[in-house]
């Protein structure tokens, strides 16, 4: 039994210790808002926080993570995650959705430790985040409104 | 569902005038519960309501007052859901917040798509303009018995009671009801004949045209929109399959011990195209088919690989092919020429890639099949599972999901993933549902890509600098060969290779475009704009080559040969006036920079861009600045059709900047995002997008943003550097 904790609350599952956190999210304990893209963090679909820090949950195996703080999508309840998300609405980012969970989850890490960033910090802080529809205008443009908006 | 109503005869009129409608009124007592909704989640699935309204296959108005339009089409990020419930409701005059939307089940005689004839399915960019009579009718219809229901209520005239907003008043005795609380009587009104109804001219648009949020925003930022991916069934178990290496590669033989070792392993079967694993849970799975042992069975294997591909198809190119369009007599006029330019153009194989790699989820019980999937062309995989499991196509159950793209590839004719999917779960007995989950790996490694092209052009100007003379010639798979599409190539030549080069709009008085078709097993589809996707480019770099041969300014030469279209011209100068065509570019030191522009149609949309580029001396290069025009009729929802625009420049700056798919001795170079890159937020331009002011009836916008983009490049990078460059994807040192 590993003991995790996720959004605040406590879990124990009986998995392998190298099953990556991301299926144990998905496939134990019905968190699928975080997705399978790529599997060897190429793509940032997974992306959850651990300890506030966004990390790729198709790499990190649940035995690394045990005890520590995980946030997924569905447990994101701060000021900033609630100012992302109300961005990403009103600038109608999404268009198939998938990689939008993973995109919001890094974008909170960066407007958490960075209250007003450049469109480089945008760059560099979403570069891994792979969109197929390329919605990257609209993200760049919430960001810079959810910034606005936390001021 | 208990159906209370059948239809009467002049409702059934009505509706079959009304584009092919059929319909039952029902009075469920419940609505079924999301059966795939994961635990702690909201399901897709309405909440129940005590009565409701269903005045045709598309609306349903429940005493809550929800209003739920019933999506045929997928949803797979286009807006499709957001677009169909936008003609519902316009003609409805419902309230946006009280719709909802729910995909509908697979059954061609109700959703069927009206410019397919009698096929259910998502693609050629068509939902909106086969669903927009359609749907706007049935809004209209159920709005004409809510409108029936109150006048009878109130004993007042039909004519002088208004709807608004998802509120019916009569303002002479100040009366007002919501849909919720006319539900049930408008049930058991007549419906409305053909020429009861009268739809909104576009002046009266409350909702076409403005801006209505999109309906799937708030459970895709909040991780409760379910993807096939996401489905959990009880007792479902997890398949991965082993594929062949190469294609036409088979099975010889397994060794499953291994697997069998891996703890949640529960079967290891062998299916038609490789041997299938079942876990509990991915990983299992995944660890259970990395101990599997497979001997395959190389007898048939195709071994080639896509650079002596390419040689094959540079000899073809050199002999004439099958005649796709000719007009004059090109090859004399070509021989008298004054001047000659000639290129050639090469286009690789290109992946879906897909953010969600393929899956789909299978529950077989005895004669009966439940598919759940972003599911793109139900007739097909209906009638492809139906055969494979010889049961009747309406046992074959579809739940449409929301797909997490797909640009064609959930659109497969042989229905692949679908089968591979019911093959597995037929192959234990249908003792537990399956969900059959490809890995990235596979899903890239599964051939159904872009085909592989080689282009030929030839160009003759007369003294005076006109073109005279043009010959196009085309060497590619066929999309549609050996499918159910067959019927589409005719005299020896698939539509869909030569679309947007056997209808070039520019007035050229000879012209002659042929086509050779190789065959080979590597598995080849529709791809996001299809055969537009490699025309385009050779088209409008090549016309741009020739523009500079006669020494005339790219935009005044492509005008002078549209005088005959008009759309080709209106998006040309509004994308040339708003991008400040002709006006010097600032260049930061050490940078050249360019501008660039492209003019194409596809699937009745015009679009135009113009890229703006910066290249430094190495050869690398950032588009900084995208200025697009759209004609695509009515704008249904104005800020779809930009991201549409916006993400088909994306896609496409992908395919020109990074993406090919080679083979080597038959094997797929290619595995993952690292040798499969895709465009990144740091690559991504900034995009202005401009739509052109239209009545016309609406035409489709998923993919016709995507071909322009690779030749304004080209042709901005050109006029950056003087250097032409003609195969995808570009190479950065030749601009060096
Ligand atoms: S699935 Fe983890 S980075 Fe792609
Ligand atoms: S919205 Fe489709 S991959 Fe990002």
């Amino acid at each position: 039994m590993i003991a995790l904790s996720i959004n605040g609350k406590k879990y124990q599952v009986d998995v392998a210790p190298d099953t990556p956190i991301l299926w144990v999210l998905r496939d134990h304990l019905g968190f699928t808002g975080t997705k399978y893209g790529c599997g060897i963090a190429l793509c940032g679909a997974c992306t959850v926080h651990l300890n506030g820090n966004p990390v790729r949950a198709c790499v990190t195996p649940v035995s690394a993570v045990a005890g520590q703080k995980i946030t997924t999508i569905e447990g994101l309840s701060s000021k900033v995650g609630r100012a992302v998300q109300t961005a990403w609405e009103k600038l109608e980012v999404v268009q198939c959705g998938y990689c939008q969970s993973g995109q919001i989850m890094s974008a909170v890490a960066l407007l958490s430790s960075n209250k007003k960033p450049s469109d480089e910090d945008i760059d560099s802080a979403m570069a891994a985040n792979l969109c197929r529809c390329a919605t990257y205008q609209r993200i760049r443009a919430a960001i810079h409104e959810a910034a606005k908006h936390l001021a | 569902m208990r159906e209370i109503k059948i239809v009467n005869e002049s409702r059934r009129r009505f509706l079959q005038a009304g584009a092919g409608l059929t319909l039952a009124v029902y009075l469920p007592n419940s609505l079924a519960a999301p059966v795939a909704a994961a635990p702690g989640k909201a399901g897709a699935a309405a909440p129940a309501a005590a009565t409701e309204f269903e005045p045709n296959a598309f609306v349903r108005i429940g005493e809550d007052n929800t209003v739920t339009v019933i999506a045929k089409h997928l949803e797979m990020g286009q807006g499709t859901y957001t677009g169909l419930a936008t003609l519902v409701a316009e003609e409805l005059d419902a309230a946006w917040p009280q719709i909802k939307v729910e995909g509908a089940p697979a059954d061609a005689k109700r959703y069927n798509n009206l410019l397919w004839g009698p096929m259910q399915g998502t693609g050629g960019s068509t939902a909106m303009a086969n669903s927009f009579e359609q749907m706007r009718r049935a809004g209209a219809a159920a709005r004409f018995m809510l409108v029936a229901a109150a006048a009878a209520d109130w004993s007042v005239p039909a004519k002088d009671i208004t709807v608004k907003n998802g509120i019916v008043s009569h303002a002479a005795s100040n009366r007002q009801v919501s849909f919720g609380e006319l539900a049930a009587k408008a049930a058991l009104q007549e419906a409305p004949q053909p020429e009861d109804i009268t739809l909104k001219k576009p002046k009266d648009f409350v909702y076409i045209g403005k801006q209505s949020p999109r309906q799937d925003s708030k459970p895709k930022i909040n991780g409760s929109a379910q993807f096939t991916s996401d489905v959990k069934l009880p007792g479902m178990l997890t398949a991965l399959v082993a594929h062949p290496p190469r294609f036409g590669t088979t099975v010889k033989s397994f060794d499953a011990t291994g697997a069998k070792a891996v703890a949640g392993v529960v079967d290891v079967v062998a299916i038609s195209n490789g041997v299938a694993v079942l876990a509990k849970d991915f990983w299992s799975a995944k660890k259970g088919r990395d101990a599997l042992k497979v001997t395959w069975d190389e007898s048939k294997a195709f071994k080639l690989g896509t650079t002596d591909m390419l040689d094959r198809y540079k000899t073809l190119a050199r002999s004439p092919g099958s005649i796709a369009h000719t007009a004059g007599d090109a090859i004399k006029t070509m021989g008298r020429a004054a001047k000659r330019i000639e290129a050639a153009y090469e286009f690789p194989y290109l992946a879906h890639a897909a953010m969600e790699p393929l899956n789909c989820v299978v529950k077989l019980t005895g004669d009966q099949c439940e598919i759940w999937n972003g599911e793109q062309a139900q007739t097909g995989d209906q009638t492809n599972v139906s055969k494979l499991l010889g049961i009747p196509i309406e046992n074959v159950k579809i739940n449409m999901l929301y797909a997490g793209g797909s640009f064609g590839r959930r659109s497969n004719p042989h229905s692949d993933y679908v089968l591979e999917a019911v093959q597995i779960a037929k192959a234990i007995n249908g003792r537990a549902p399956v969900k059959m989950i490809w890995t990235r790996e596979d899903d890239m490694r599964a051939g159904q890509y872009r085909p592989l092209f080689y282009h030929t052009l030839r160009a003759g100007l007369d003294e005076n600098g006109n073109l005279v003379a043009w010959q196009h010639r085309l060497v590619g798979q066929s999309i549609v060969a050996g499918t159910m599409f067959e019927g589409m190539i005719k005299n020896g030549v698939d539509a869909t290779s030569v679309e947007g080069a056997a209808n070039l709009p520019y007035a050229i008085p000879n012209m002659l475009v042929d086509l050779h078709t190789p065959t080979y097993p590597v598995p080849v589809q529709w791809w996001r704009s299809v055969g537009s996707s490699h025309t385009a480019f050779s088209t409008e770099v090549f016309f741009d080559e020739v523009a500079h041969a006669a020494d005339k300014d790219p935009v005044e030469f492509r005008r002078s040969l549209l005088k005959h279209h008009p759309r080709h011209l209106a998006v040309l100068d509004l994308a040339a006036s708003k991008a400040g065509w002709g006006k010097p570019l600032i260049a930061k030191a050490g940078t050249r920079r360019g501008r660039g522009i492209a003019v194409h149609e596809s699937f009745g949309t015009v679009v135009a861009e113009v890229a703006e580029v910066s290249v430094k001396p190495d050869g690398s290069f950032k588009v900084d600045r995208v200025v697009c025009a759209v004609d695509c009729g009515i704008a249904i929802n104005p800020s779809i059709v930009r991201a549409q625009m916006e993400g088909g420049i994306g896609f496409g700056l992908s395919a020109a900047l990074h993406s090919a798919i080679t083979l080597d001795d038959g094997q797929v170079a290619q595995s993952n995002f690292h040798d499969y890159p895709l465009l990144r937020m740091d690559e991504m331009p900034q995009v202005e997008v401009h739509i052109v002011p239209s009545s016309a009836n609406p035409s489709g916008v998923g993919e016709p943003g995507v071909p322009p983009i690779a030749p304004a490049v080209v042709n901005a990078l050109f006029a950056a550097t003087g250097k032409r460059l003609r195969n995808l994807p570009l190479r950065t040192q030749d601009l060096a």
